[in-house]
């Protein structure tokens, strides 16, 4: 077999469904065995969409997203969506051509180092030198991308190892010495662990991305439920726990809810799963949960004691630990004054927004929320459009809120929204988009539609770089500085298109518009405008205690 | 404060680049590196002296490194009774008057004058941290004109 025809039967084998990317003349060999591999192919419209689109395949569905771009700026077009999945732990395996290997380090025409250009977000990379290798460095790629802490995977294949002949031999398995795992959490930490919960007061669980990827939310519920503890998590967390359960405190950060920082500030005991204590979550580092103990369950061992000091670290799958540690738990501590302060912070200090004026941000996703009972898959852009969605929809169930966490990509919400659609086509999905972020990958818009891939976008058109323009607000005396932008109008691009577009100026037509999106076969466009200079409260300023929370409102 | 470990790396193209990539985009110091081929062709070692604060960067340092698939094992030497030789070669002036008074240093320490011609030599000499500090002190009476170094390898017990 030649080499493109290897890589297309490893990726049949790996149960690879659908490769999102775009063409060029390096991977000819590849599309030229592609035009009769009945392999689905979708051509984006920009090979950054091709990488978020199987960003949001991944996340949506928990398969391993396949993208494939062609040398030199078709690989560099990838790197943002590389960058993005590696952020966010996504199992993502990105093929690039590259110029015929005795090219290589020739400045060839349309030649870029890229996995020299990718080794820093890259889970690993390969450079294929011999075609004898190409069957052994696809699997490799597949099991690095998806086992572990998932990552993406890049495997740069120059022109000529394409079209090299030899016999094809699939490895039965992969076998990588400096590559294991740790799966199954140690017994005796799993000991120390439970024996802190059994004695604590305060305590409180603090989930985040790694619950997901491990498929662990039924464990972590069980683990609440046992401890009747209140339960707080990360952006990437959102959807490990329902948000309507009585002990969910909601997100916790920067932008999370009072009440939930607030308890993890007066916690005694911190129980992290999959999570990484990102800055955006703690705040100033010094002052962070000053009483607490930490137990921290992570299959990353890197990501233990990296910010904060851990007490019990568990190295491991979330689902096995979880599993184990809730039968080590052999009666639940007695924490009802701990809730009664937690409820009251509660009460206190509820999430809120003055609903009048214009259309407020926070108002229109309510309705969504409300429209879609809970149940749609949210994408979000960057900005305050992805707080709102954190903050205002209600998630329930895991792999329904697929947003950049890590990298904080504008651009990635509307083509990861197509990535989910095509992952999971009987899901509605919603990517609850900015009037600047949509307009950084609009052009798959024209994916979209060319193969009917129906995806609904909700633009909280602010006219401004609203998170951006927030800050400059809070900390810069609202010097505003390069923050209004202009938008098409977004009704005659989606129609240019053949999409659908709904301009609504008014409160009363928000429901009605989103109803209306909903309901029609095709992708839609909705242009919200609203309060142009609402702000996303709470909010702690950066290198801030998280308690110390401003805005009006908090 | 140094500390040194050893990487167990696959023998591969571009190993190293992923090594030293690592701790440029981490913004860790390398103070020295030494790399080759170990028994076993398909491995090499790296010797790695690393400059930090604490501990803490340290230990993430080392988990870093096992993260990086190629890494096949790290070895930090910090506490295990271990030996270390670094190396060195040095040019130093010299006149013929001074050959007794070179060689007698090196009754103490491991080395010898490997050519010596005209008004300079050249040394070799081998050495842990401080018998090679020390050398160094005493080669200074006769005026160092270039010194290069090996950097560090070591093996544990
Ligand atoms: C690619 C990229 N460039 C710049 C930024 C910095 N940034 C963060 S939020 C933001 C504003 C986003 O504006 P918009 O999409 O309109 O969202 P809004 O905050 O108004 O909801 C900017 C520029 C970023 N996150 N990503
Ligand atoms: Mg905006």
């Amino acid at each position: 077999m030649t080499g493109a025809e290897i890589l297309i039967e490893c990726l049949k084998r790996e149960g690879v469904e659908v490769i999102f990317g775009y063409p060029g003349g390096q991977v000819l060999p590849i599309f030229d065995k592609l035009y009769d591999a009945n392999l689905r192919f979708i051509l984006t419209r920009h090979e950054q969409g091709a990488a978020h689109a199987a960003d949001g395949y991944a996340r949506a569905t928990g398969k391993v997203g396949v993208c494939l771009a062609t040398s030199g700026p078709g690989a560099t077009n990838l790197t943002t969506g590389i960058a993005n999945a590696y952020m966010d732990s996504v199992a993502m395996v990105a093929i690039t051509g590259q110029v015929k290997s005795f090219l290589i380090g020739n400045d060839a025409f349309q030649e870029a180092d890229v996995t020299g250009i990718s080794r820093s977000i890259t889970k690993h990379n390969y450079l294929v030198k011999d075609v004898k290798d190409l069957a052994r460095i696809t699997r490799e790629a597949f099991h690095i991308a998806s086992t572990g802490r998932p990552g993406p995977v890049l495997i740069d294949i120059p022109s000529d190892i394409q079209l090299a002949e030899t016999e094809f031999i699939w490895p039965k398995e992969v076998d990588i010495r400096g590559y294991k795992p740790t799966l199954f959490g140690h017994p005796g930490q799993i000991k120390k662990a439970a024996k802190l919960i059994m004695n604590a007061k305060r305590p409180i669980i603090y989930a985040g991305g790694g619950v997901i990827t491990s498929g662990a939310c039924n464990e972590l519920k069980n683990l609440v439920e046992k401890l009747q503890a209140p339960i707080t998590w990360t952006l990437m967390g959102i959807g490990d726990f329902p948000a309507t359960h009585k002990l969910s405190l909601g997100m916790l950060g920067m932008h999370g809810t009072a009440f939930a920082n607030h308890a993890i500030m007066g916690s005694d005991l911190i129980i992290a799963v999959g999570a990484r204590f990102d800055d955006r979550v703690t705040g100033r580092l010094d002052v962070f949960a000053p009483d607490a103990k930490v137990i921290h369950i992570d299959i990353d061992p890197s990501s233990i004691s990296k910010n904060v000091r851990v007490d019990v670290p568990i190295v491991g799958d979330a689902k096995n630990i979880l599993g184990q540690l809730v039968e080590e738990i052999k009666k639940s501590p007695d924490i009802s004054e701990w809730l009664n302060a937690v409820e009251a912070w509660k009460k206190k200090h509820p999430l809120k927004y003055k609903d009048e004026g214009k259309i407020k941000p926070q108002y229109v996703i309510e309705q969504i929320d409300e429209a879609t009972k809970g149940s749609a898959i949210i994408t979000t852009e960057v900005g305050q459009n992805q707080m709102w969605a954190a903050q205002w929809y209600k998630y329930t169930l895991p792999r329904t809120f697929i947003s950049s966490g890590g990298l904080g990509t504008m651009g990635f919400g509307f083509p990861a929204a197509m990535g989910a659609k095509v992952g999971c086509p009987d899901k509605t999905v919603i990517d609850i988009a900015g009037d600047g972020s949509i307009q950084m990958n609009i052009q798959e818009l024209g994916t979209c539609i060319a193969n009917k891939i129906n995806v609904k976008v909700a633009i909280l058109n602010n006219g401004y770089l609203g998170m951006v323009r927030q800050w400059q607000e809070l900390f810069y005396k609202r010097r505003y500085s390069q923050v209004a932008i202009t938008s098409p109008d977004f009704v005659k691009l989606a129609e240019s298109y053949g999409a659908l577009g709904i301009k609504v100026t008014k409160k009363e037509e928000v429901r009605p518009a989103i109803e209306k999106a909903l309901k029609i076969d095709n992708t839609v466009f909705i242009d919200f405008h609203v309060e142009p200079e609402e702000n996303v409260f709470p909010m702690v300023p950066a290198g801030e205690a998280i308690n110390r929370i401003i805005g009006g409102l908090a | 404060m140094r500390h040194t470990i050893s990487v167990l790396v696959e023998n591969k193209f571009g190993v190293l680049a992923r090594i030293s990539g690592l701790f440029s985009a981490r913004g860790y110091n390398i103070a020295s590196l030494a790399v080759s081929e170990t028994l076993d062709p398909t491995i090499s070692c790296m010797t790695i002296v690393v400059e930090v604060q604490d501990e803490k960067i340290l230990e993430q340092i080392k988990k870093q490194l096992n993260k990086l698939i190629d890494v096949i094992t790290t070895i930090d030497f910090t506490k295990k009774e271990h030996v270390e030789r670094e190396l060195i070669l040095v040019k130093v002036n010299y006149s013929v008057k001074d050959k007794a008074k070179l060689e007698n240093i090196f009754d103490k320490y491991v080395g010898k004058i490997i050519q010596a011609k005209g008004n300079t030599a050249i040394i070799e000499a081998v050495g842990d941290q401080q018998q090679i500090k020390q050398l160094l002190e005493k080669l200074n009476e006769f005026g160092i004109k270039e010194l290069i170094r090996t950097g560090r390898i070591a093996m544990a017990y």
